[in-house]
């Protein structure tokens, strides 16, 4: 790996922001300085160098619909997006619940342009019956389980999962200085009262007359895991919220002490069930888009830290699967290459927030912080993008580097692109392509 | 040779009161051509229109297909079970192959809101919306419309009470839009698991007792009642539904006698309706049938035929 | 009938008829619609089998008066029908164009002598329509036209059987027939 001195960045990690040149050496950082020389030089004038991002929710498809994508073409979509690092959802096909499926994961993921970290599902199969053997997979390195795409409806056995997994902490132990022990992920829906709501149900889902799922379908089941994680002492992370309801819950239960994090995508951050007015399936996702006021309540919580990260729930569908109607459309839109720039433009975050919120945080949520989420100082792994926050691009799902194109940020335009990614050190973004 | 781009009726929100208007009086034309020895004028001579029913309907398609023929237009029929939907001819592939054999018009229907405006990005055909789901039925609407106008003329003012599962109906969906836009008072009955979550921006009343409602309406239009529901346990019976939201006997004696019954058909006898009733001559419902035919073909003159602008497709979809 | 023409050319705001000469007065009128119901007892025989159709909107006053004058002059009256014959024509996509008016045919037109009235013949093409109109009511024996004004400039092989007046006429210029006789000018 040639040495490589980055120059002139404005470097923004959680220590804030600051002018320099940032020396890479075998994939790691050397120093961080002024004028520093040796090796190929870049010169990022003008633009800004941030810790690599880290996602807490990608579907990769592999194995099982590879159609939609690939652990490559989902690496490679992460990368052009500032990724550095992405937690694999396990809804694939065999379903990520045991030892074997992670090695077939880990093993997919050689080619890959960022870091595919594996997540299991909490029950085998995801079928909400009988809990997955999490210390097997404990030991094959997983730290995330989650039912995602489902939540798990029985409240015993969500009960033993927190319970169970408390007890692996000794198996969990984090790699050098990394948080150690084992997450609940979940997907808050309960399914009786979602039913077949195919959107948020108000006066959109009125109007139009589709199905809708109320608020309280998502936020029943996170005020139930609330209790949950309080009553056994087990970590939850809630995923994707997307009710001011839920936001208000997680605070509060915050400020009691109860070890639970957060995340929202940035389609919640940013739309709402009016756009699905034109039935135009690529709005459709689970959870729904809400209400403005939902939006609101959900930067809110962002900006108060109730919640913790912006994940993306990449969610890449063939043409074939969206291209029906609105009932029958596999829910789900694409956010990799598009979650920076959309933060970038529509939301009023500073650099830092915006560091924290996709980096840091999700790192060490993830158990990742000892790669990933900076600092950006010397012996760290040089795991960084770089942003350019004034490009301005428009979205076009044919030419985004994901197999699939259904994005529901079509045509917009949006301020901010990334112009490098380096992975180890290593250049899988350069000039705002992908080198592989 | 076309003067304009294609326009579509998707929902009663793509015409505003002159719309109306015009296609009700247009609507009178030709159901004088209907009364005539050979009822066919070649209006349409030389259009193609294609029937995509995803949903089975002899009826409506029928009388889309009678409209049709009396305006010499050429029909081809496109109707697929709901079996061969769900093995997933994409949407898409399915409109772009009948879009290639050249049509002028389709008309769709489909169990799924939405699919007819979605068909409207893949043809450069006109789209009729027949149906779709529980969002709108247009053309229901429309010759409800003229029925009620061929009686009361002018409908301003005029109180029409939609009684049934307003939550699941198209045809309350579009006739609430329809009535109120020509300027009708309109309420709704039915029990609140049958109403849909939010009635924002509806221009109606609303009510739970059928009674109160009744005393002093110009048109009872009860609306099908699906038999499966009471599987769904919306309601507790299909008995309880008809003693507190059918028109019984007791109940249409009440009725004003120049009151209108109205019902888009079928019937169930004995939950929506009482049988008696149904055949009293206050129940217009084989008229609103008759009406069908000159109201589809005023749509379909109107939109492949005429070269006037009376839809927008532009507001705002409901 | 300039009315008609109006309709079926592009409308342009803001142009309106504007009459240069008047060519026939009110009395020139009577005098044709007299001598035309001559000329049609005269053909056809008496009045038995004749029935008059008055083409929307212009023919529908003269149909009328037709009528009149051949009860007037045969002492029995004659069946009167209107007919808007907008659904029959050749031209739709070419222009915007929708019935407005009342079709009416009183009787079955199968077996009888229908003379067709219009106020002023030009092209010919809402002639052919109405014939065609006609016949999805029934089987006429024979079909007759009869118009105030024969302008000139047809495009179809159609002649007027009974003629008011023949006036050559620029194909810009426009014939209107209305309550005080019959005025040549243009839009303007």
């Amino acid at each position: 790996m040639s040495d490589v001195v980055l120059k002139n960045a404005t470097i923004v990690d959680g220590s804030g922001s600051r002018q320099g040149d940032v020396a890479i050496r075998d994939g790691v950082i050397h120093e961080v300085g002024e004028k520093l020389g040796g090796g190929d030089t870049v010169d990022l004038d003008g633009l800004v160098l941030m810790p690599g991002l880290v996602d807490l929710h990608t579907h990769l498809r592999e194995p099982g619909d590879e159609e939609a994508e690939t652990i490559e073409t989902g690496s490679r979509a992460a990368a052009l997006g500032g990724y550095t690092a992405v937690v694999a959802m396990p809804n694939t096909n065999p379903t990520i619940d045991s030892a074997a499926v992670v090695e077939q994961v880990r093993r997919c993921s050689s080619r890959a342009l960022c870091d595919v970290v594996p997540s299991a599902a909490i029950t085998v199969g995801r079928n909400g019956e009988l809990l997955a053997p999490m210390a097997e997979l404990v030991r094959a390195g997983v730290r995330i389980f989650t039912d995602d795409g489902r939540g798990v409806q029985d409240p015993r056995l969500m009960r033993t999962a927190f319970e169970y997994a408390a007890g692996l902490a000794h198996l969990a132990g984090g790699t050098a200085g990394s948080a150690s022990g084992v997450v609940l992920a979940q997907h808050c829906e309960v399914d009786e009262l979602a039913g077949h709501g195919v959107m948020h149900e108000g006066e959109w889902s009125s109007r139009l007359g589709l199905p809708g799922q109320p608020a309280e379908a998502e936020e029943l089941m996170i005020h139930r895991d609330l209790a949950l994680a309080g009553l056994t002492g087990g970590r939850l992370h809630i995923q994707h919220v997307s009710t001011a309801g839920g936001v208000e819950m997680i605070r509060t239960a915050k400020a009691a002490g109860i070890a639970v994090t957060a995340e929202v995508t940035p389609h919640h951050l940013v739309l709402d069930h009016s756009h699905c007015a034109g039935f135009d399936p690529v709005f459709k996702v689970h959870p729904p888009l809400r209400t403005a006021a939902d939006v609101a309540a959900l930067r809110a919580g962002l900006q108060d830290q109730t919640i913790d990260a912006i994940a993306t729930d990449h969610a890449p569908h063939t043409q074939q699967a969206k291209e029906c109607s609105f009932l029958d459309a596999a829910p789900g839109m694409l956010g990799l290459e598009t979650a920076l720039a959309v933060v970038l433009t529509e939301l009023d975050l500073d650099l830092s927030t915006v560091v924290r919120v996709m980096s840091i945080n999700p790192a060490r949520i993830a158990g990742l912080d000892h790669r990933h989420g900076g600092p950006i100082a010397a012996g760290r792994p040089a795991n960084l993008t770089v942003v350019d926050p004034n490009v301005s691009w428009t979205v076009q799902g044919s030419t985004l580097a994901s197999r699939s194109s259904n994005t529901a940020f079509e045509g917009r335009v949006l301020r901010g692109g990334v112009i490098h990614t380096l992975c180890d050190g290593e250049f899988v973004v350069r000039d705002g392509e992908a080198t592989r | 040779m076309r003067q304009r781009g294609p326009h579509h009726l998707l929902s009663m929100a793509d015409l505003d009161r002159d719309g109306i208007e015009q296609l009700l009086n247009l609507t009178e034309s030709f159901a004088e051509v209907g009364e005539r020895p050979i009822p066919k004028v070649p209006a349409l001579r030389g259009k193609t229109v294609a029937w995509l029913f995803y949903e089975d309907s002899t009826r409506t398609r029928l009388s889309f297909e009678t409209a049709a023929k009396r305006l010499s237009a050429d029909t081809m029929n496109f109707s697929v079970s709901s079996s061969s939907v769900n093995k997933g001819e994409s949407l898409r592939d399915t409109i772009e192959t009948i879009s290639a054999m050249g049509i002028d018009g389709i008309v769709v229907r489909h169990s799924a809101a939405g699919v007819p405006q979605q068909v409207t990005q893949w043809t450069e055909a006109s789209v009729i919306n027949a149906g779709d789901g529980w969002h709108q039925h247009p053309t229901q609407c429309l010759l409800d419309l003229f029925t009620a106008r061929t009686h009361f003329g002018d409908l301003e003012g005029r109180r029409i009470t939609i009684v049934g599962d307003i939550r699941h109906s198209r045809v309350a969906r579009s006739n609430a839009l329809g009535f109120a836009t020509m300027g009708a008072k309109v309420t709704l009955v039915a029990p609140p698991s049958l109403l849909p979550s939010s009635l924002e921006g509806w221009p109606v009343a609303v009510c739970h007792n059928l009674d109160e409602a009744l005393e002093d309406t110009d048109i009872c239009y009860l609306l099908r009642m699906q038999l499966e529901r009471q599987k769904q346990a919306v309601v507790p019976s299909l008995r309880e539904f008809h003693n507190e939201y059918g028109l019984t006997v007791a109940r249409a004696d009440r009725l004003r006698s120049d009151a209108l019954i109205m019902h888009p058909g079928p019937m169930n006898r004995g939950v929506e309706i009482a049988g008696e009733v149904a055949e009293r001559p206050q129940a217009v419902i084989g008229e609103q049938v008759a009406n069908g035919v000159s109201v589809r073909m005023a749509v379909l003159f109107l939109l492949l035929g005429s070269g006037l602008d009376v839809v927008d497709n532009n507001r705002i979809a409901a | 009938m300039a009315e008609r023409e109006r309709r079926l050319t592009t409308p342009n705001p803001g142009v309106s008829f504007q009459a240069r000469t008047r060519v026939m007065s009110a009395d020139d009128v009577s005098r044709a619609v007299r001598r035309m119901a001559h000329e049609i007892l005269e053909r056809n025989h008496g009045a038995d089998q004749v029935m008059v159709v008055g083409m929307q909107t212009g023919g529908v006053a003269l149909a009328q008066a037709i009528a009149e004058a051949i009860e007037n002059i045969e002492g029995t009256g004659v069946p009167v029908g209107t007919l808007d014959a907008t659904m029959h024509r050749d031209d739709f996509g070419l222009r915007p164009v929708v019935p407005e008016a009342v079709t009416d045919i009183p009787v079955d037109p199968s077996g009888r002598v229908v003379v067709i009235v219009d106020d002023v013949l030009f092209t010919g093409r809402t002639v052919r329509a109405a014939m065609d109109a006609i016949h999805s009511y029934g089987r006429p024996q024979a079909i007759q036209l009869a118009v105030m004004v024969d302008r000139g400039h047809r495009e179809l092989p159609i002649r007027p059987d009974y003629v008011g007046k023949n006036l050559p006429t620029r194909i810009d210029e426009i014939v209107d027939v209305n309550d005080v006789g019959v005025d040549l000018g243009e839009m303007a």
